[in-house]
């Protein structure tokens, strides 16, 4: 393999990666500064590193991580088989021998685990379904547009409309998420409530202001995960490894 | 105490205070090292600069220290003992009932000793009750029901050993059940945080009060609403409270849903000490107004009457603590020499 190509690769890994988010924090991993290592050796073999904001957190989020970021990095069609490895974890030793064995969480803790990940992972979907959908509407809503038209919008109209940055970023977020609760085709209903149902106008800033509970939440956990990361680890010092910054030679 | 420029004087109950030892001679093992250094963390990353410790002091501070801190550098009136067991990553535990109360012997007036239970210890746990009850006359618990316990990885206080221990402490006059319901510590499914058990026992136990502590963010949504269906929930502010210096914002956003929802007369104030201390969080908290479009939203203000419920007026009725005569029993020992005659700021 030349050299570009790896140079390449990597920022190919690096990229999958950005899909995967921390599911509390609706984040990307690779933002929130968890991973710490992405290398591709010459045979074509990916190894992930990462770490956590503390000791503690919980094993079931760490797990569910770990696999979103294998499963992602596995979609590029060159890569013949990929590493994670959790470091500085109470759980460390348990969940890297799982992941390396190709346990799923239930086996790898077995009695003291309960619920199943798939579960897990649909409900944080769901949250961040609601903090995108939140932060949208209210953006859309000070900008002037009608509530009546709002609940009425079919998704080709909302790509479609005219929106400023902030509100264009708000904007793919949410779409990234809406297929969570309800078919998305280009004639579905934009907007949704969690259970797919259409939204009233007269009740729309109602329903948006209970949104907001949930991402008081979402922002308690990101204030203080980034927080945490930076008193335990040093973040201040870009990783080496990470892509667009120095890239070590293979 | 803290003093208003118009001469106005707040009796201040700091809800949740601790007495610990973690440092390495008590460590039983590598837990007991993260355990600490985890809580340092969390002092380090939300304190002002000024105010953060070294962690060796961090990990074991003494008496004098402590009161100092609570009473003398900050504007305590009053502190609540909190006691946290992990017997499992340390040797003498860390914050026990046992050593809570050598603080406790020593300024009588200053302080309200709190115990613990675990529902999982059976009849053995429901005897330690009783004897710390007789002991010590606690009127309040602090129960972890995400803490380990073996092969158990947390409890629910709707669970049928939990309602024998509630019913238990009931009979020994106890009032107050302070609930950690907060941050992980180590869950490894998040559940044992959720707060639904809450409203299971609220109802059950109509005589008790439950204070969720640090208000069940990051689940402050369920905890809201829980609150607002139960006479008898309340909410701990410590964890939420330091957020004053480093997000405002976000501080004044919990605030107004808080006092939306809940009303001003169920919060309660805590420093968490030694986390973090009162001085610094108190003048940030008198100089606090919540923001214009928040109130907006909410029609939620912070005013000086409802501060000084959080501050203390909430805890001494939860407490049966007569303030009057309280201040009369600190002053008569001296307790507010340092004070003569200095004023603290706002109003």
């Amino acid at each position: 393999m030349c050299a570009q190509t790896a140079v390449d690769r990597k920022a190919e890994v690096w990229t999958r990666l950005q899909t995967v988010t921390d599911p509390e924090l609706d984040e990307p991993v690779t933002d929130l500064e968890f991973v710490t290592r992405a290398d591709v050796d010459a045979d074509n073999c990916v190894h992930i590193e990462f770490r956590l904001p503390t000791y503690w957190c919980a094993a079931n989020f760490s797990f569910l991580m770990a696999d979103d970021m294998r499963n992602a990095v596995k979609k590029l069609p060159w890569v013949a088989d990929v590493s994670v490895v959790l470091g500085e974890h109470m759980y460390a030793d348990k969940i890297n021998a799982g992941l390396a064995q190709g346990l799923s969480f239930q086996e790898t803790f077995g009695a003291e685990a309960d619920g199943d990940l798939d579960e897990l992972r649909r409900t944080f979907l769901l949250k961040a379904f609601q903090r995108r959908q939140a932060a949208l509407l209210a953006h859309l809503i000070e900008a002037g547009h009608d509530a009546a038209r709002l609940v009425e919008m079919t998704l080709d109209e909302l790509v479609d409309l005219e929106v400023d940055d902030a509100g264009a970023r708000l904007q793919t977020r949410y779409l990234e998420r809406r297929p969570v609760v309800a078919d998305a085709v280009a004639t579905s209903r934009a907007f949704v409530d969690a259970d797919g149902e259409p939204l009233q106008a007269e009740t729309l800033s109602t329903y948006v202001r209970a949104l907001r509970r949930v991402d008081i939440n979402a922002e308690f956990n990101s204030a203080l995960c980034r927080g945490l990361l930076h008193a335990r680890f040093d973040t201040e010092t870009p990783l080496s490894t990470k892509a667009g910054q120095r890239v070590a030679p293979p | 105490m803290y003093r208003t420029a118009n001469g106005e004087e707040i009796f201040v109950i700091d809800g949740h205070t601790h007495f610990w030892d973690g440092s390495p001679a008590n460590q039983k093992n590598i837990h007991g090292k993260q355990f600490i250094e985890c809580f340092y963390a969390y002092h380090a990353n939300l304190s002002p600069p000024s105010e953060k410790w070294t962690l060796e002091k961090f990990e074991k501070y003494d008496a004098k220290t402590m009161h100092d801190d609570l009473f003398v550098h900050g504007y305590d009136d009053m502190a609540i003992l909190q006691p946290t067991y992990l017997g499992d990553f340390y040797k003498n535990g860390f914050n026990t009932t046992e050593r809570n109360y050598t603080m406790k012997k020593s300024h009588p007036d200053r302080f309200i000793l709190n115990s613990a239970f675990d529902p999982r210890d059976g009849d053995k746990g429901l005897e330690a009750l009783h004897a710390n009850c007789e002991k010590y006359h606690v009127k309040g618990v602090k129960l972890y029901t995400a803490e380990w316990k073996g092969e158990s990885k947390g409890y629910k206080l709707s669970d049928k050993d939990s309602y024998k221990f509630l019913e238990a402490a009931q009979k020994y006059g106890i009032k107050n059940i302070h609930v950690h319901k907060g941050p992980t510590i180590i869950p490894l499914n998040k559940d044992a945080f959720d707060v639904g058990d809450i409203d299971d026992v609220a109802t059950s136990f109509q005589d008790l009060n439950f204070i969720v502590e640090h208000c069940g963010l990051p689940r402050l949504d369920d905890f809201c609403w829980i609150a607002t269906q139960e006479t008898n929930v309340y909410g701990g502010l410590a964890v939420a409270l330091p957020f004053i210096h480093t997000r405002p914002g976000y501080f004044g956003h919990v605030m107004s849903e808080l006092l939306f929802w809940i009303g001003p007369d169920k919060l309660l104030y805590g420093s968490d000490y030694g986390i973090w201390t009162p001085k610094w969080l108190i003048d940030k908290f008198m100089a606090f107004e919540i923001p214009e479009e928040e109130t907006k939203e909410t029609g939620s203000v912070l005013t000086l009457e409802t501060k000084k419920k959080i501050l203390g007026l909430n805890a001494a009725r939860l407490y049966g603590i007569d303030i009057e005569a309280q201040k009369k029993k600190i002053k008569e020992a001296g307790g507010y020499a340092h004070l003569a005659g200095s004023v603290h700021a706002p109003e």
